[in-house]
């Protein structure tokens, strides 16, 4: 990290123990918390926005207080600001940096754009084979059709 | 071993030949007790008379015994069953389920919660590979072989599945694909990009004419009405696709047109006459290629 992003980040409270989400490309900063439920959690919560990043021109930035994401949850993230940087924090300290990636098998984390197709009207898991992690390509298990990432909804 | 089918791409191009030997044996020999003692369940979630049939014949003349429904109404699922729930029980039951679904990925599902192998005899606009199965065996019958020939597909290239899954199955073979569709209802680009990759030469046509005359196999499909946005325009091609005897004057004698059926107004009447018209025997191949992968599922061959 430069020093001037460095300062940056200073900018939004340092915390003591939790998670920190960072280089989130702006536009999609408040998508990434709604998918995380941040508005439901109870712990500290920190958001910037729009703040200056010499790679994305501007970032966005989510802190989080005493919260680890499982790997789930992170997976969720991957499908929308897949290069967003995800730093646990243990006593002021980055203790493990976590760089985001999609796996080859998305299980019940999106829902099937395809109104007919079985998922939509089972109770059940959802399945989607990653065709292509650039171009966010997925295909559905059950009804095969292959969508881009715009046609799904994240659960 | 037990296997379930419920996508053409399930099998091997080595298992596709397999099923093909298998169902040129049944050809020969239809009535046989394979089946002796086996309980087959035909689940029709939506009717489709012609193929519940095909299969409930198949499933007689090797000796099986059926259980079923021919229609959701009938069924459990009116209740608001789930389909987890009706295939669990019915899988207590019988040894195979063969189901038709309305709904795409339906018969995965199936094959993932039932303890018998599934096969897929429809589900929504997806899959239907025993008529996938049934048109190469089609092809290999009437042209001696598989390898580099000239398929035309003709009418809906764009929503029909049969010719999705058959460009898919033959793509084992280096054929050359000719596309004939008006512009509503083109190829859609997957599918030419699945060419691309696979090496498959392709020509796309806009008009059903004399380029025809190169043809080995001539694919044609049904051009839906509910298709159509503008009815003005179905009621031009309607008639601009549909496949006339004095077409097929300079086509090659090998030459076959097949149709997976029913068919509307594509192909003239005047032409089930021609030596060429193929798609009642082709229907009745469907008999021995079920016949062949419901033997083949139940590990039986």
């Amino acid at each position: 990290m430069s020093n001037t992003e460095n300062k940056q980040v200073k900018i939004v409270a340092a915390i003591k123990d939790g998670t920190v989400i960072d280089r989130i490309p702006s536009d999609k900063l408040f998508k990434v918390a709604s998918i995380l439920h941040i508005e439901e959690l109870s712990d500290q919560v920190t958001v910037g926005n729009n703040l200056e990043s010499q790679e994305l021109g501007t970032k966005g930035i989510i802190k989080v207080s005493d919260k680890f994401f499982n790997s789930k949850d992170i997976n969720k993230i991957a499908l929308i600001a897949p290069n967003a940087k995800l730093n646990v924090i243990k006593d002021y300290v980055v203790v493990e940096k976590k760089t985001l990636h999609l796996p080859s098998i998305l299980e019940d984390i999106v829902k099937c754009g395809n109104p007919n197709c079985i998922t939509n009207h089972e109770p059940m898991m959802t399945r989607f084979h990653v065709e292509d992690n650039k171009t966010l390509t997925l295909r559905c298990h059950y009804c095969e059709r292959v969508m881009s990432g715009d046609d799904v909804k994240i659960l | 071993m037990q296997k379930s089918l419920v996508s053409i791409t399930d099998y091997s191009k080595e298992e596709m030949l397999r099923i093909l030997d298998y169902a040129a044996e049944f050809e020969k020999n239809p009535n046989q007790h394979i089946l002796d003692g086996k309980v087959v369940a035909t689940l029709f979630f939506e009717p489709s008379t012609r193929t519940r049939l095909s299969f409930e014949t198949a499933v007689n003349r090797l000796g099986g015994r059926i259980i079923g429904f021919s229609d959701a109404a009938t069924s459990s699922s009116s209740k608001g069953e789930t389909l987890k729930d009706t295939i669990k029980m019915v899988s207590n039951y019988a040894d195979l389920i063969v189901m038709r679904h309305p709904l795409e990925g339906a018969a995965r599902y199936a094959s993932e919660v039932a303890k018998v192998p599934v096969i897929n005899a429809g589900d929504g606009s997806n899959q239907h590979p025993t008529q996938t199965l049934l048109d190469l065996y089609s092809i290999r019958k009437t042209q001696g072989r598989l390898n580099n020939l000239n398929i035309f597909m003709v009418g809906d290239l764009k929503y029909g599945r049969t010719v999705h899954s058959l460009l898919m199955a033959m793509a084992h073979f280096q054929p050359t694909y000719h596309f004939i569709a008006p512009e509503e209802l083109k190829i859609p680009a997957e599918y030419k990009q699945f060419c691309d990759e696979q090496g498959i030469p392709y020509i796309e046509h806009k008009e059903l004419n004399e380029n025809i005359n190169d043809a080995d196999i001539l694919y044609m499909t049904r051009v839906q009405r509910e298709r159509f946005t503008d009815l003005m325009e179905y009621e031009k091609v309607k008639n601009v696709y549909t496949l006339k005897s004095k077409m097929l004057e300079n086509t090659r004698d090998n030459m076959r047109i097949l149709h997976p059926l029913p068919r509307v107004t594509e192909i003239d009447y005047d032409v089930d006459d021609s030596e060429k018209a193929y798609y009642f025997d082709q229907a009745l191949n469907g008999l021995y290629a079920r016949q062949a992968v419901i033997s083949y599922s139940l590990g039986l061959l």
